[in-house]
């Protein structure tokens, strides 16, 4: 099985270095015609607006909105999730595109700037029970953003508490579209919609891997046998610096 | 505590992280978000808008580039905060200032108005000549710079979540973050491949802690994200920088002392993400008008800020 990871910019590394340790090849996405060669999608964290420019340049939009609308397993992570959102808060002047998809709404960098990044044990039921482990899941926020609310077909999978005397961010240049953004008491941070998953979190940080072979659950669930059995990964770079790149540690 | 004879070692979490509250992967994290991306030098909002819609994966907020340093010459310190946090507050980016060696107190006061980043650099005049700041006592990640493995280790164990190479800035000559690079992966490979009883000497000779040393071994490259730095001009530049294997480029004067800024911005973050497919590099290349014209390191006059600092 040959999972996709849009290779654009940011951890798309990580996230091949995790499938590698459950044993499934991850392939770099950087064309559309990429595309048509894999199964399901994984969106790695990083900066979304990058991502989104990049991706208008390599006229990618219309092959990842066809890609999600043909019911194929996406992953979007932190940015990834942004991609995949039907509505982003906090986007910069001028807006950003969005591939769509996931019927919720995601606030960039809800948490802040850097400083308030931030590690924590999130509660995950739903992971625990599909994919067995303890009960939580170290969750890395970077400068995530938060989804602020759902359709009715979104199953929320996790969720963080946010204090309630936090000041949101916000600024005077910021396109700010709801009127009164408070998120009540808690934030969501995983949803699954179909075969949509999406985490404001990094799984592709941490040595945990349930994430990931959830998500290749999800893959399996979909992927037929016959097409993928002859898999051409697309023309590989001429000759170019073939060497993978080697991964960096993950901090405990 | 004192009475019961026990002495406690290494009690102020250089070595081991003695609270929670900051731990070195969430430092480390950000950089590894920005991995694939170009972080551009910007001086005021607008710039650092045109850096964002160019697709930059996050802006350095300074006063005055690399290449202004040199021609205006005096001291450079810490910008402005005001300008910073208007720079802050224009785009959604990161946002990473600069803070003289040693000067920890600009640090501190880089945290307090929440820069995402805080670049240690030898482009500023240094505020100590001796030593860095102890990053470790910091909540906001740093960056610092290096022309060799081992004083990228030096930097690494004070602290450093994020290694650039120094170049030359401010000269659009890239040569010297070439040789900057090759020194690094050069010392890496043969570490690779060195017996381990040999590493304590080389950990020696380096001037490196022998742990990174032999963590550098086991892993096959730097523990943290490295980007290239210093005199990247054109898209080529960007593009021979990630083939040498670096995870990303800063791209400080090359930018908006150059002809068409938009363009050659654009063309830099296109060239860094497909550095390897030569039709991509030339079709961004082409067009972009004039490079900055930069300086020719032949000449002994121009100042070598790499040298500044170890």
């Amino acid at each position: 099985m040959v999972v996709g990871v849009l290779a654009l910019q940011g951890s798309f590394n990580e996230h091949i270095a995790a499938l590698r340790r459950l044993g499934v090849k991850g392939v770099e996405i950087r064309k559309p015609e990429q595309l048509d060669n894999v199964s399901s999608l994984i969106i790695p964290g990083g900066e979304s607006t990058t991502m989104a420019k990049l991706a208008e340049f390599h006229k990618l939009f219309p092959a990842l909105r066809e890609f999600v609308k043909m019911g194929k397993p996406v992953w979007g992570t932190c940015a990834g999730l942004i991609f995949l959102a039907d509505k982003a808060v906090g986007q910069k002047l001028g807006g950003q595109e969005l591939v769509g998809g996931l019927d919720c709404t995601v606030h960039r960098n809800f948490f802040g700037s850097q400083i308030q990044s931030f590690e924590a044990d999130i509660s995950v039921p739903e992971l625990a029970s599909k994919e067995g482990g303890p009960e939580t899941f170290r969750g890395v926020f970077i400068r995530a953003p938060a989804v602020l609310e759902v359709g009715p077909e979104v199953e929320v999978l996790a969720d963080y508490p946010v204090p309630s005397n936090k000041v949101l961010y916000s600024s005077s240049t910021v396109e700010i579209q709801e009127e009164n953004s408070t998120p009540g008491e808690k934030v969501i941070v995983a949803v699954k919609q179909g075969n949509l998953l999406g985490t404001v979190f990094h799984p592709e940080l941490t040595a945990d891997t349930r994430w990931h072979s959830y998500f290749l659950k999800m893959a399996r669930e979909v992927g037929d046998g016959a097409s993928s059995s002859i898999v051409v990964v697309g023309e590989e770079d001429p000759g170019l610096n073939q060497q993978p790149k080697i991964d960096l540690p993950v901090f405990q | 505590m004192a009475d019961s004879g026990v002495v406690t070692v290494y009690g102020n979490g250089a070595i081991y992280e003695t609270t929670k509250k900051s731990p070195f992967s969430v430092k480390v994290g950000l950089a590894q978000m920005l991995r694939g991306g170009v972080i551009m030098d910007v001086v005021t909002p607008e710039q650092a808008r045109i850096a964002e819609e160019a697709g930059a994966c996050a802006v350095m907020a300074l006063e005055r580039v690399p290449a202004d340093i040199r021609s205006q010459g005096g001291v450079a310190r810490m910008s402005d905060p005001q300008l910073i946090k208007q720079i802050k507050n224009s785009v959604t980016i990161p946002v990473m200032a600069k803070a003289r060696i040693g000067h920890f107190v600009e640090a501190q006061i880089l945290e307090a108005i929440g820069v995402d980043y805080v670049d240690e650099s030898e482009v500023l005049t240094l505020a100590d000549e001796q030593n860095h700041i102890n990053k470790h006592n910091f909540r906001v990640p740093f960056v610092c710079g290096c022309r060799n493995l081992g004083e990228a280790l030096r930097r690494i164990r004070e602290g450093a979540a994020m290694i650039r190479t120094k170049g030359e800035a401010g000269t659009g000559n890239v040569v010297e973050a070439v040789r900057h690079v090759r020194s690094v992966m050069g010392d890496i490979r043969v570490l690779r491949n060195m017996d381990d009883d040999e590493v304590f000497t080389f950990a020696k000779k380096m001037a490196a802690p022998y742990d990174l040393v032999m963590q550098t071994k086991q892993l096959g490259r730097l523990p943290v994200v490295q980007f290239a730095a210093g005199g990247v001009a054109t898209p080529a530049d960007a593009a021979l920088m990630m083939q040498l294997g670096c995870d990303g480029v800063f791209v400080g004067s090359g930018v908006f002392k150059s002809g068409d800024p938009v363009r050659r911005a654009r063309a830099i973050v296109q060239a860094v993400t497909n550095y390897s497919d030569p039709d991509i590099l030339a079709e961004v290349s082409c067009g972009l008008g004039e490079a900055m014209v930069g300086i020719n390191l032949n000449d002994d006059k121009v100042e070598r800020y790499a040298n500044r600092s170890e």
